[in-house]
């Protein structure tokens, strides 16, 4: 059975994962949409630094953010004259963390969603009254509505999984910051095999209902093509 | 009288639009051209989907730009309708939903009555429950036409709208954008590339070429006039307006007149006083110097040679005054000094074919 701490290691992943992945929506979203139409020389170095966590080791990226947050780094020193401390090893922190490793989740499959929009659907409706700001909400959300869930599910399930950030930027606080992939290891190093088939079943049931209510709501689910 | 100016000046590179256009505030004007002319640019310039750089317009009194004076009016803010060649229906959204769409952003409580008006005008209330993807292009494009007009325009823009089209749709919409033709009191600037579509909607015939104005005015002046290649085209004929005047039933004939005489034509099913278009193909046109006597040919009629020009080969083009009417005749080169035609002098028409337009 899971033990209360282990329930507490799952709420606390998917609180991460929530905040995480609705943050990454608001701010991917106008980043995706201006990587989509944008001509600027910056359009290259921007899509680069979004893509960088698909290559670059979590442990390494972990290893700046860690730099970064603490007390002499460049957020740590922000964070101590907002009067919030330092964000390393604190949920926060984590959230921030997961934000940074999973946006390339989010904001490629936006981005090539917005792409498929083509521009006369824009012009027709700007030729029917709707300002930029009205089309945007009225013609292109609902158009990108595919990008959208594979964006969320990719970025969430993403940021459920991650293992090496949290390990360097959150380590292994009870309740703070001890997310379900980390206590699977503890158990593991511990030699409690039960609870790690437990904890490792829940995950990958979870993962498994979402991709089958994916596939069977949509005819052609976004996830079949998330990245083009 | 209210009237459209248009002067546009735009640099892309490659291609140059170099405009200046006054246009009436009534009926269809037509700009029509080969593709790479600019008549799409003009249209989305007016629209303002395209910004020029230089540009002046003005509509109905109401200024739209002016780059002098820093003044241009964002397309969601001019008040109309645009339909594109393809029909460029929000495939998210029904029928319904796509008719909707402007007019739930107009503030106008016209709205419903004008709305029904238009899905009866265009015959699509069969399809108000269904999604773009479900209709065939010629119901998507009566669609978008309906999408246009339910916004209640104060001037509808049409960008090739029967192009993307097949044959059998074509006809299909012809009949339709006849009935708009007829019904709306709203200018309506139409492109195309089409010389049907030009005989059979426009008032006003615009002619780019090259981003450049080749000539505009009303459409049987600019059909007719010889200093332009479309006088010399194995197509080429003029448009008359014309009012049925009399039906003569035993023959299946009804005679038609015009403003200077009358035509006899093959039988058509409208009331007496109905206006109609007709067609004269100037390769149907021939000239006589004295009344011909015994001919099978119905409509001879006088007329006064205007102007010839002598075209490529064996062809010679001249240009004939029937009252207020004009008319093109192709001859050969060879009759034409056969004959001894000049300017001034008065001849006599056969009018072989006629063919009626609406």
């Amino acid at each position: 059975m899971l033990s209360s701490a282990d329930l507490d290691t799952l709420l606390l992943t998917f609180k991460v994962a929530g905040i995480a992945t609705t943050i990454m929506l608001l701010v991917g979203t106008p980043l995706a949409w201006w990587l989509s139409r944008t001509h600027s020389v910056w359009k290259g170095p921007i899509n680069a630094i979004v893509a960088l966590p698909l290559v670059l080791p979590p442990t390494v990226l972990g290893f700046y953010l860690l730099v970064l947050m603490g007390p002499s780094g460049v957020i740590g020193q922000f964070t101590n004259w907002l009067g919030l401390g330092s964000l390393a090893f604190t949920f926060y922190g984590l959230v921030v963390g997961s934000v940074l490793y999973s946006m390339p989740f989010v904001v490629q499959p936006l981005q090539t969603a917005f792409a498929m929009i083509d521009k006369q659907s824009l012009e027709a409706a700007a030729t029917l009254r709707a300002s930029p700001l009205d089309s945007f909400f009225s013609v292109v959300l609902p158009l990108a509505k595919p990008g959208f869930i594979t964006a969320a599910i990719l970025g969430f399930t993403h940021t459920v999984g991650e293992f090496g950030v949290v390990l360097m930027i959150g380590g292994n606080i009870p309740n703070k910051t001890r997310v379900v992939s980390v206590q699977i290891y503890n158990h593991v190093e511990a030699l409690e095999y039960n609870d790690a088939h437990w904890l490792a079943g829940c995950l990958l049931l979870f993962s498994f209902t979402v991709l089958l209510v994916l596939y069977t709501l949509f005819k052609s689910p976004p996830l079949a093509q998330p990245f083009k | 009288m209210t009237v459209i100016k248009a002067s546009f000046k735009l640099n892309y590179g490659d291609f140059k639009l170099d405009v200046d256009l006054t246009l009436p505030c009534t009926g269809i004007s037509v700009l029509f051209g080969h593709s790479g002319s600019g008549k799409t640019t003009l249209l989305r310039c007016i629209a303002g989907l395209e910004q020029a750089p230089q540009g002046y317009l003005e509509i109905n009194g109401h200024i739209w730009q002016d780059s002098q004076r820093k003044v241009f009016i964002p397309t969601y803010k001019r008040p109309l309708g645009y339909v594109f060649q393809e029909a460029n229906l929000f495939s998210h959204l029904t029928v319904l939903d796509n008719l909707q769409y402007g007019l739930k952003r107009v503030k106008n409580n016209l709205g419903l009555i004008k709305l029904n008006q238009t899905i009866e005008l265009l015959g699509i209330s069969h399809l108000l429950t269904r999604m773009p993807s479900n209709l065939s292009g010629g119901e998507r494009q009566r669609v978008a036409i309906a999408r246009a007009l339910a916004l209640n325009p104060e001037i509808l823009l049409m960008d090739e709208p029967l192009a993307s089209l097949d044959f059998k749709r074509k006809q299909e919409i012809l009949p339709y954008l006849i009935r708009l033709h007829q019904q709306l009191d709203i200018p309506i600037i139409y492109v195309t590339h089409s010389q049907q579509e030009v005989a059979q909607l426009a008032d006003t015939l615009v002619i780019l070429e090259n981003g450049n104005i080749l000539a505009s005015g009303p459409l049987s002046e600019t059909q007719s006039r010889l200093d332009l290649p479309l006088a010399q085209d194995r197509e080429a004929a003029t448009v008359w307006q014309v009012t049925v005047a009399e039906h003569e039933s035993d023959y299946h004939l009804t005679r038609v007149t015009f403003d200077g005489g009358s035509l006899t034509i093959t039988a058509v099913d409208a009331k007496i006083g109905t206006e109609l278009r007709v067609q004269i193909y100037a390769r149907d046109v021939s000239i006589t110097l004295a009344k011909p006597h015994a001919t099978s040919i119905l409509n001879v009629l006088p007329a006064v040679i205007n102007q010839l020009t002598v075209g490529r080969e064996s062809q010679a083009v001249v240009q004939l005054q029937l009252g207020q009417q004009l008319l093109l005749a192709h001859i050969t080169r060879k009759s034409l000094l056969l004959l001894g035609l000049k300017i001034g002098m008065s001849v006599f028409v056969q009018i072989k074919g006629t063919s009626i337009l609406n």
